[in-house]
């Protein structure tokens, strides 16, 4: 049978493979295909695996994730070569689940972008428009998704890194609740936001592979049981749910006009599946969000990379001189631009005399963020809001200014800081690009946001397959 | 808020970073830049606010004492750069 990898959901797939309409080796082998036909353009792939390891339905790994025996370079130079002895615990769970893995998709270096620019092995194309980003970080694991490449992906996502690129490639993309899923394996950028989530097409796929991603892992003592078990959504209204519609989030500035009128149609649209909406005020989380993450995140950051030394694994450099020389150089050689500026900045906001100022007073203001966003939703069951401000932007537009790059994450970073679950769904277009609605519910409510993800998403009826490929 | 010459090489030096005359100017710059968009977090009025270092309120989680299998010397040094004699190889310290 042929396969049109471009429509077929990961649920379809496991449906044709209970009838035994297709077997794992012609799935795998058929996203495989695509990939060749496309991925020349498109280089969402590091690298890919020629045969199934399982008789499910295949997936693709954000190159952050250690898959033993198998290259894991965080997108980075100074892992090149790098061949993890043991696989991170959400591989292991996703091969016990059946899944076979397709490749190892492209991101920006050690997960510092928004756009996959930062990649030491040059950036992923768009599906949408190859002339524009993916978004960032897990930028490969969303135009793999996007294009036809892959069913579903995993990602990560510390500061928007999942949500961003999901809805700059038209798809779907969940951040779960910190400590739901487990980070053993996963090659460390800022340890108290990182998690790992899905990339898929729908949000009942959504769903599916969180089922198998989640839960408290004894490898990882920050993961927690999930209080109760995932569900897969079938609702198609949202009666007696009350929407939230943060102010701050939804008119902050730079938000384009295309995508507040996109999301402002999907609210009206809550409206009339039975959801009660009001407005709300997140004042302090929107204007102290971006700033605070940009000090704890490099800050820990800062700390997590210090293990690049080319001492144990990974880039040395060939020097002359003594240990010390040896360390400085491997770094110096084996890091691109964006983790020596985190390095630099975490290492600075952490040292003596500007500890108090910035970083003690960033974990201060971030309680006020979990505070505020607590406040909020006790008056609400989940707040709605842009993902990103823009939609996919031409490559080479902010690389030349390294803040105008962190704002792409300034709607997708307050419910970060405070460890709250969000989801990206697509709501649209505008300018023939997608626009992404960020659903944010309090801890462990997947299930809720699920439920509203797809009751959203069966009325906007959004048509995940680029225009351009249609 | 400007950063000196001066603090960009002593905190390369932190970081076991090497950066060249160039690296070092730009990162001058750019780091300024950063902390005039960060730095407003300096000027919040936090007194008796308590810091949060992670999301989750969990204390102390223990694991059972018990022997559990690990990674054997071969492959703990099956991706060192120069391995030597069952060890990480290192020039003089």
């Amino acid at each position: 049978m042929t396969i049109d990898t471009l429509r077929l959901t990961a649920e379809d797939a496991m449906r044709l493979l209970e009838r035994r309409e297709v077997s794992s080796s012609e799935l795998h082998a058929a996203y495989l295909d695509a990939a060749g036909a496309r991925d020349d353009e498109l280089h969402a792939y590091l690298c890919t695996v020629a045969e199934p390891n399982g008789d499910g339905v295949p997936v693709a790994f954000k190159d952050v994730i250690s898959t033993k025996g198998i290259e894991t370079t965080a997108g980075s130079k100074i892992l090149a070569g790098y061949k993890p002895v043991f696989d991170a615990t959400v591989a292991t769970r996703c091969y016990d689940a059946g899944l076979s893995l397709l490749g190892k998709t492209n991101m920006d270096e050690f997960a510092m972008g928004s756009s996959t620019e930062n990649s030491a092995y040059g950036p992923s194309k768009n599906p949408w428009d190859p002339g524009r980003v993916p978004g960032g970080s897990s930028g490969g694991s969303a135009a793999a998704v996007a294009g036809g490449l892959a069913p579903w992906a995993l990602g990560s996502d510390t500061g928007g890194s999942i949500k961003q690129p999901a809805a700059l490639c038209g798809i779907v993309g969940l951040r779960p609740t910190y400590g739901t899923v487990s980070r053993y394996g996963i090659v460390a950028f800022a340890s108290s936001l990182d998690q790992v989530g899905p990339l898929t097409r729908t949000v009942r796929d959504c769903a599916l592979l969180y089922r198998i991603i989640a839960g408290r892992d004894a490898c990882d003592s920050t993961t927690v049981e999930l209080p109760e078990p995932v569900e897969i959504p079938e609702a198609a209204d949202l009666k007696g749910l009350r929407v939230g519609v943060p102010r701050q989030l939804n008119e902050a500035e730079g938000i384009e006009p295309g995508v507040a009128d996109a999301v402002a149609r999907t609210i009206a649209l809550c409206e009339e599946l039975g959801a009660e909406v009001g407005g709300c005020e997140l004042p302090l989380s929107v204007e102290y969000g971006m700033p605070c993450y940009y000090l704890i995140a490099p800050a820990e950051a800062s700390s997590n990379l210090a293990r690049y030394d080319g001492v144990r694994y990974g880039y040395r450099a060939d020097v002359e001189g003594d240990l010390g020389t040896l360390y400085e150089r491997t770094r110096h050689d084996g890091f691109g631009d964006e983790p020596k500026r985190r390095i630099m900045l975490g290492t600075y906001a952490l040292s003596a005399g500007y500890y108090d100022a910035f970083y003690g007073q960033a974990q201060k203001v971030r309680t006020i963020i979990g505070n505020e966003f607590r406040a909020v939703l006790e008056h609400f069951d989940v707040l709605v809001s842009p993902t990103s401000p823009t939609v996919a932007f031409p490559f080479g537009a902010k690389t030349a200014n390294p803040v105008a790059m962190y704002l792409s994450d300034v709607l997708a970073i307050p419910p970060n800081m405070a460890g709250l679950p969000s989801l990206s769904i697509p709501c649209g277009l505008s300018e023939g690009l997608p626009v992404g609605l960020q659903l944010i519910g309090p801890q462990f409510s997947e299930n809720l946001l699920f439920r509203v993800g797809h009751a959203l998403e069966q009325a906007i009826g959004f048509d995940t397959v680029p225009t351009r490929l249609r | 808020m400007a950063i000196t010459r001066e603090d960009v090489v002593h905190v390369a030096r932190l970081a076991r970073l090497e950066l060249s005359d160039d690296e070092l100017e730009r990162m001058r710059e750019q780091l300024s830049a950063i902390l005039d968009a960060v730095g407003k977090v300096a000027e919040l009025d936090l007194e008796g606010i308590e810091p949060t270092a992670h999301p989750l309120d969990l204390v102390n989680v223990l694991a059972d004492d018990e022997q559990r299998p690990c990674l054997t010397r071969e492959e703990a040094l099956a991706n060192a750069p120069d391995p030597e004699d069952g060890f990480f190889g290192v020039p003089a310290v």
